[in-house]
């Protein structure tokens, strides 16, 4: 271990010393503000480490991280949302600060599970695997249920412990029939194992198979996503935004790695079940999402189509593709967060606002706030000068680029499905018979402190995502630039 | 940078007028009206700056303005203004003064937010006639659909929320279907140079192979066959129209229809000009259903805005027939018609709007007998339905006689089923105004006549429809150039020339010496 690897390591030694100071800081002084401001410095701190590392990039620390600069464009986003989901998170304990005296591990948990996350980006080998996503898995259980004197966020976290240590275990064991088949646990050696011409035996499909169901069940894909909509229902507001952005956007970042090592999507039935996994994602999530009643039910459904917009993207393999999902996964992150951050932003202390009623009329008493919330939901549906529809049209164009008809074509029909959905939630916030009703209880809203942090980050999330759809040039060269050695260095990746 | 001026005016008066909404509306009301009247003038003042009326070989492209944009992918902030699209854009902005003078007693609650969308529509519809980028096309393309969008469903009458939703499902499944075919396109580009291009100038130098281009001119086809509407795809229309308030509707039938008759003007058949050929005959038969279904459920209405909603599909039916016949007697009469349309139809949604603030209904069930009480407002509604049927020296008669003059040469039949449209025009245009203003009384109470702004505007608005219908060839004159090079696109003659674009734009024009 050298100074250089130490540097290479920083953002995660960074995060790792700011969760032990957190919880030392937990212990000193018991204060939400301090320790959430804490949280907050100590993420920007981190983000701030990554040009550091970035100086000592690309370079394979151990055989278990490699830090280059595609990981460490995504602990970039990620870093970011986190910043983010703690800001939103302010106001949200505020409001519940009475009713649960202890709000303040609630930071230290989304740290823990952000350092999972920046794991998951860097990890080229099957233990930072596991251990990234147990960090992340294990932070969540507590973090879904935080709210425990309600009964939802328990039952949420009850259902996600079970099935997440399920898929766990079918991780485990895909990764131990792996390890049989090659006798490696290094991606880029397990693709490189078997006859790159020859079919993979049985075994070493069936691996990758388990791998990808514990992939999938994360990432929400279709038969593994039935956890989904309760758990984004049940979980407070901002652990939603937390399990749909960071969570999901860092076993993308892996999966992304994982397949390009693996180099695995040229093979025939590896792309057929990538396919059906998408086109399912797809049409199940949208016609599910059609007949929602409950607003966070309905984002649940409408991400699950996302990923399978993105795996469109995915299965068009080459550099292509890798551009094409890293912008798809930060204009996802900007959107998700935007429309989880209003559902928290009109949450009350009794409930989260998770009812059509809740956002009737929004547009005529809160015309800022649903200016957001309509931007993200234009942006979700894919509607031009968004992120959301530069993300869609990069879908589009990598699935034309690879001559995936038949999943462009369900793509559009799928888009124009969606539209449906985003379109019910944004002329409920402008139907003008209840705008008076609202105008009524907006006194309450405005008691609880921290308002400031939840405009602020609100606001930033509009402006970015005006600013990824109407002017992508920098950002689009600047993905570039990185992507694009993510498949060439991997060769070399062990030193 | 001036034709950015003529976008970004309404652009900027849409925040404005609603900002100002609050402390005057009537300051919001001239907020929008300036901006198209600056609007307009601009445009007329930069044609007639920019063109030079003496050169014998007039250039199709007046003026031209070009900055990278997204240059990874080829995307470029590119404007271009040829007579197309000025016609087109000086018809914006007289039909959004129109829009504006009829939503003005209307439109009583939350009028800023009204004008803002209003302005944006307008901003977005000028866009989508000067963008010469595919991409920054379909931008503008999207950005009218939401405002619009808006307008139906906050302002819209009884049933808007149902007929919102159906406009923005239909208009936008149309236009993902183009943004796969523009994708597609760009990316052949990328296959065939090295770099990808949305640029039109660059698109129509491609060379495509027949079956791809068959299948993107069927994308754009349907893309813009939804706005248009071509018959299958005209469902929303009907719906839309009518429960639009009168300056959606005035908008929606002026404008928003024309930008779909113009994308396949400007793009589906200069990009795919094989391919379009190829599909002629069946877009044509398409026209014809759609001139001939629309007369016949135009006359089944009892809903005075259906049955003018009904026609339109009739008229824009001609339109396709006239673009897809592909000569320059049709093309020259397809604009025409779209002009006449924008300003016959315009007309007949503001009298469907002055109809219903006096009489509360837009039953024609319960009109009739109104001539007497209302003498002004019947006859200028008789002016227009008769333009609208199509009597001589009215503007709509040039533009269905040169359509189906143009295109009887080539498809006899087809050019005669669309002339018994006429007839069911004469039939359908005549019962609108008989069930209206004659027949027994049905309203008992005194009705105030039509005065005023709304009166001057309906007047300058027939002032136009006689203008062109004697003196058509200002619009031909304009529209000359861009006429031509449609017209040379016609694969009788052999295979468009790679990459000689100029050489084609610079050919003495052979009907020239005519004027």
């Amino acid at each position: 271990m050298t100074t250089t690897d130490l540097l290479a390591l920083s953002p995660i030694l960074a995060i790792l010393a700011l969760c032990v100071l957190t919880m030392l800081g937990i212990a000193v002084r018991r204060h939400h503000g301090t320790i959430a401001m804490l949280a907050a410095a100590g993420t920007l701190v981190t983000l701030g480490t990554l040009p550091l590392a970035a100086s000592a990039a690309p370079r394979t620390v151990t055989t278990l991280l490699r830090i280059d600069g595609y990981a460490l464009l995504y602990m970039g986003l990620l870093l970011a949302a986190t910043l983010i989901i703690i800001a939103l998170s302010y106001r949200y304990w505020n409001l519940h600060v009475e009713e649960h005296e202890e709000c303040e591990e609630f930071y230290l948990l989304v740290l823990l599970a952000t350092l999972g996350a920046i794991v998951l980006t860097a990890s080229v080998h099957f233990v930072p695997f596991f251990l990234g996503l147990e960090l992340i898995s294990v932070s969540s259980y507590g973090l879904i249920g935080y709210l425990r004197t309600r009964r939802a966020p328990l039952e949420a976290s009850l259902k996600y412990l079970l099935l997440s240590s399920t898929a766990s275990a079918f991780l485990l064991f895909g990764m131990a029939l792996l390890y049989f088949q090659t006798g490696t646990m290094v991606f880029s050696e397990i693709g490189a194992a078997t006859i790159p011409s020859e079919p993979k035996p049985l075994l070493w499909l069936g691996g990758f198979t388990l791998v990808m169901v514990a992939i999938g069940f994360k990432l929400g894909l279709v038969p593994f996503h039935l956890w989904i909509p309760d758990v984004y229902q049940g979980a407070p507001a901002p652990i939603t935004a937390y399990i749909a952005t960071v969570s999901k956007v860092a076993v993308a970042a892996l999966l992304l790695r994982f397949v390009t090592d693996l180099r695995i999507l040229e093979m025939h039935t590896v792309s057929l079940l990538f396919g059906t996994l998408a086109a399912a994602s797809m049409l199940a999530g949208n016609f599910l999402a059609l007949l929602q009643q409950n607003v966070k039910r309905l984002l649940a459904y409408s991400s699950i189509a996302h990923f399978g917009y993105l795996l469109v993207a995915l299965l068009a393999g080459g550099p292509f593709a890798a551009e094409a999902v890293t912008f798809y996964l930060a204009a996802y992150v900007t959107m998700t967060l935007g429309a989880f951050g209003v559902v928290t932003a009109r949450s009350t202390p009794l409930r989260d606002a998770d009812a059509f009623e809740d956002y009737r009329g929004l547009f005529w008493s809160r015309p800022w706030l649903s200016v957001t919330f309509m931007l993200t939901l234009l942006s979700l549906a894919g509607i031009p000068i968004t992120a959301g529809f530069l993300g869609k049209f990069y879908a589009i164009a990598a699935g034309v680029h690879a001559d995936l008809w038949l999943l462009v074509l369900l793509l559009i029909a799928n888009s124009a499905l969606g539209v449906y959905y985003y379109l019910r939630l944004i002329v409920t916030m402008f139907d003008r018979s209840a705008a008076d009703i609202t105008i009524a209880d907006e006194s309450a809203q405005h008691d609880a402190q921290g308002h400031w942090a939840t405009a602020l980050s609100l606001g930033a999330i509009a402006s970015m995502l005006l600013w990824l759809g109407s002017y992508p040039g920098p950002v689009i060269e600047f993905i570039r630039s990185i992507v694009a050695d993510l498949g060439a260095t991997m060769l070399n990746a062990r030193y | 940078m001036i034709l950015w001026l003529l976008i970004i005016i309404p652009f900027l008066a849409a925040p404005l007028a609603w900002w100002t909404a609050r402390r005057s509306q009537l300051l919001t009301v001239w907020i929008a009206l300036c901006a198209f009247i600056i609007d307009g003038l601009l445009s007329v003042i930069v044609w007639l700056w920019y063109r030079v009326p003496s050169d014998p070989t007039p250039q199709q492209w007046i003026l031209d303005s070009h900055t990278p944009w997204i240059p990874q992918w080829g995307i470029d902030l590119h404007l271009g203004l040829d007579g197309i699209s000025f016609v087109l854009i000086v018809l914006t902005n007289v039909l959004g003064l129109v829009a504006v003078v009829s939503s003005w007693k209307e439109i009583r609650e939350r009028q800023g937010f009204y004008y803002f969308n209003l302005l944006l529509v307008m901003s977005g519809v000028i866009g989508v006639f000067l963008a010469l980028d595919l991409f920054l096309f379909f931008l503008f393309w999207e950005v009218m659909l939401l405002p619009m969008y808006l307008i139906v469903a906050v302002w819209g009458h009884e049933n808007r929320r149902y007929a919102s939703f159906k406009f923005f499902l239909f208009t936008q499944a149309g236009s993902l279907v183009l943004l796969v075919a523009i994708a597609t396109l760009a990316l052949l580009h990328q296959d065939a140079t090295g770099t990808p291009s949305f640029d039109y100038h660059d698109l129509l130098e491609l060379s495509i192979s027949p079956s791809s281009a068959w299948w993107l001119m069927l994308a754009f086809f349907v893309g813009f066959g939804v706005k248009l509407p071509v018959v299958p795809l005209h469902t929303w229309l009907p719906d839309t129209h009518t429960e639009a308030p009168t300056g959606g509707s005035v908008i929606l039938a002026g404008l928003l229809l024309k930008t779909g008759a113009y994308g396949l003007l400007r793009f589906a058949i200069p990009l795919f000009p094989e391919a379009a050929q190829a599909f002629a005959p069946v877009a044509m038969a398409l026209g014809v259903i759609g001139v001939l279904y629309g007369a016949a459920l135009a006359f089944a209405q009892t809903d005075y805005k259906r049955l003018v909603a009904y026609s339109s599909i009739s008229h824009l039916g001609f339109a396709l027939i006239g673009i897809f016949a592909m000569n320059k007697l049709a093309l020259q009469g397809a604009v025409m018609q779209l002009i006449a349309h924008g300003v016959s139809s315009a007309a007949l949604f503001m009298l469907a709007g002055v109809l219903q603030d006096r009489l509360h209904t837009r039953d024609m069930r319960r009109m009739g007998g109104l001539w007497a009480s209302v003498p002004r407002l019947a006859s200028i509604t008789l002016f227009f339905a008769v333009a609208s049927l199509g009597l001589p020296g009215l503007a709509n008669f040039i533009g269905e006689f040169l359509v189906l003059f143009g295109s009887f040469g080539a498809h006899p039949w087809l050019t005669a089923s669309a002339a018994t449209g006429m007839i069911a025009a004469a039939i359908y245009s005549l019962a609108l105004i008989q069930r209206t203003f004659h027949g027994p009384l049905a309203v008992d109470r005194q009705l105030p006549d039509l005065s005023g702004t709304p009166l001057a505007v309906l007047i300058s608005m027939m002032i136009i429809l006689v203008w062109l219908g004697w003196y058509p060839m200002v619009l031909f004159s304009a529209t000359e150039p861009t006429l031509e090079f449609l017209h040379h696109l016609e694969p009788s003659m052999p295979n468009m020339p790679n990459g000689d674009l100029s050489a084609l734009t610079l050919q003495p024009p052979p009907h020239a010496s005519a004027q």
